[in-house]
């Protein structure tokens, strides 16, 4: 499914990735991926443990290679856009650097691309304005909490002025209340940088509450199963959370998923999920 | 009111000095202790088993020492030969000979540890960066250290005079420098390439989506978080310095540092038999200081770290 006439940040095609290919420990961990996510869209991939989705994300991020199949991210090969630095990456633990100061965490994509110092600290102050954090230049990262922690590591994945931003269960690890709040700060970050973001999740509400489309997989093979376009207004808030329009999207992924559960005939282990 | 305040500021003040002072003060309680079994033995214990004139036995072994004054001389007497003139007629007291012998100790095993650190340092970026030389180097560092240093210690001296790098001659001290580089540098190959490949996969998969080459990875992340696994290796390389070059002074015919001191001193052992407790006084000093100065560098790199868990 495609937004018509809008430029296209991501494009799978065809795309089947199979770890140990010739072994007896063959997985495949995608068969067949069609997936195109226009620019400025915000798409959750969601499923089971052994689905694919971080496989599919990694593949998007170039730290993975499709086995057949072509992916193509700001019209480039995954390779040059990663050389671009052209998205910036978020995972489940913050991994922020210890040693460093929050600003220099912030900094450290923008000193591989060989910025100088003093633009470095003024966009890492930008940034950290940007996540309501910007008196905490100085920290050490063990001084913040979990939330704090993952505000920065979002920071640090934006400072280079990315034009996607690739996200692995980013609040997989925090509490429910921290979490809720996470969100709502994430897509009033989005909505002002506009940035296209591929979301992994677990949870259902999560991916329902910020994407523009839910894309459902499914595991054995793993493969996109369905594309639940939300239709919800872009400016959400906490009101969003009770609507009824919200719950039955809600409704509409479970069952999505639900049917993939009763047709997933194998076992899958040894795909990393995080 | 103004008076208490400043009275709960000087308390505190020296809690923390106090706090800090702990682990200096057991050691002063803990060499006291040791000095006065020393005394107490001497003494005491052995003239009241009757071991002044021969050995005690133990279960039919010959284990306690004799208890007199050419054995086990007193430790006031060890104090008294610091003050002493080193030979008689000599204007240096034994005291001065050893803090300078001491010193050129320290400075050799100093630099035998720098020499050790960038070696062992290389060789585990090397391994870290290349599997085969892991794979292939990794025997040969364990091999190397099974080799008992007493036995290479001769051999390189002999070296003096064959050897001559870029009109560098082979110097007595540079096999002391070499040994004592010698055993340090596996514990810091060792706890280095623990140190560079311990960051998490999530960490490396990031610099990989900075399209980051494998230097910018090691010197923005591995390097970083191989500081708190290079302490304790640099607490191993430092006495392992201390020992190699003190074992090189004493077997490899120098005529300088604490070891040969040793030997010096243990040539006067029945006119002077307390004179040679002075150096080995002087390799007590070194080993501390030695520990001193790595403790010190330790706590400038990990100053911004989160406490606790390796030191």
């Amino acid at each position: 499914m495609t937004l018509a006439g809008d430029a296209l940040a991501v494009e799978v095609n065809g795309v089947h990735k199979v770890f140990n290919i010739g072994r007896p420990n063959r997985i495949d961990a995608l068969t067949d991926v069609q997936l195109q996510v226009a620019a400025g869209e915000f798409v959750s991939l969601i499923g089971p443990s052994g689905c694919g989705k971080s496989t599919l994300l990694r593949l998007i991020a170039d730290l993975l290679e499709p086995t057949v199949g072509t992916v193509t991210v700001n019209g480039k090969s995954p390779r040059q856009a990663r050389l671009d630095q052209d998205y910036g990456m978020a995972f489940q633990q913050a991994g922020l650097f210890e040693w460093r100061s929050v600003a220099k965490n912030i900094e450290l994509p923008l000193e591989l691309k060989g910025w100088d110092k003093a633009k470095r600290h003024a966009r890492a102050l930008e940034m950290l304005e940007l996540v309501k954090l910007p008196d905490r230049a100085d920290a050490m990262p063990w001084q913040l909490s979990g939330g704090q922690q993952q505000r920065i590591a979002i920071a640090r994945a934006l400072a280079a002025h990315p034009l996607l931003l690739l996200m692995d269960e980013p609040f997989g690890a925090l509490d429910e209340m921290t979490r809720e709040h996470m969100q709502a700060e994430l897509l009033r970050i989005c909505a002002a940088t506009q940035t296209t973001v591929v979301f992994v999740t677990h949870s259902i509400p999560e991916a329902v509450y910020l994407s523009d489309r839910v894309v459902v997989m499914s595991p054995g093979p793993g493969r996109i199963t369905s594309i639940i376009p939300v239709g919800l207004d872009r400016s959400r808030d906490e009101g969003t959370r009770e609507a009824t329009q919200f719950y039955d999207k809600i409704t509409e992924v479970r069952e999505a998923l639900r049917g993939n559960v009763a047709n997933a005939t194998d076992e899958l282990s040894g795909i990393e999920d995080r | 009111m103004n008076k208490r305040v400043v009275n709960k500021r000087v308390v505190n003040k020296r809690v923390v000095r106090i706090g800090r002072l702990r682990p200096f003060a057991f050691g002063v309680l803990a060499l006291a202790l040791l000095l006065a079994a020393w005394e107490a033995y001497r003494n005491w214990v052995g003239p009241w088993l009757g071991t002044e004139r021969d050995v005690g036995k133990v279960l039919g072994f010959k284990l306690l020492p004799r208890a007199n004054d050419l054995a086990m001389p007193s430790v006031f007497d060890m104090g008294r030969e610091f003050g002493k003139p080193e030979i008689r007629g000599s204007s240096t007291s034994v005291f001065e000979a050893v803090v300078a012998h001491t010193f050129n100790s320290l400075k050799l095993a100093v630099a035998a540890l720098i020499l050790g650190t960038i070696v062992g340092i290389g060789a585990a970026i090397l391994m870290a960066r290349f599997r085969v030389v892991q794979r292939g180097l990794m025997p040969y560092l364990v091999i190397s250290q099974t080799i008992p240093l007493i036995a290479l210690a001769p051999l390189t001296v002999t070296w003096g005079g064959e050897i001559s790098i870029f009109g560098f001659e082979w110097q007595k001290w540079t096999s002391a420098l070499v040994l004592g580089a010698f055993l340090s540098f596996f514990p810091i190959a060792v706890g280095a390439l623990r140190g560079f490949n311990s960051p998490d996969p999530a960490s490396l998969e990031l610099m990989d989506s900075y399209a980051a080459s494998w230097w910018s990875t090691w010197r923005k992340l591995r390097l970083p978080a191989a500081i708190p696994y290079l302490a304790p290796a640099m607490r191993l390389a430092g006495s392992a310095a201390v020992f190699g070059v003190i074992v090189s002074e004493l077997s490899g015919g120098l005529t300088n540092g604490v070891g040969y001191l040793i030997l010096a001193y243990l040539q006067e052992g029945t006119s002077r038999p307390a004179k040679v407790f002075t150096a080995v006084a002087g390799t007590v000093v070194l080993g501390l200081l030695m520990a001193t100065l790595i403790n010190a560098a330790d706590r400038y790199f990990t100053r911004n770290r989160p406490r606790g868990e390796f030191s």
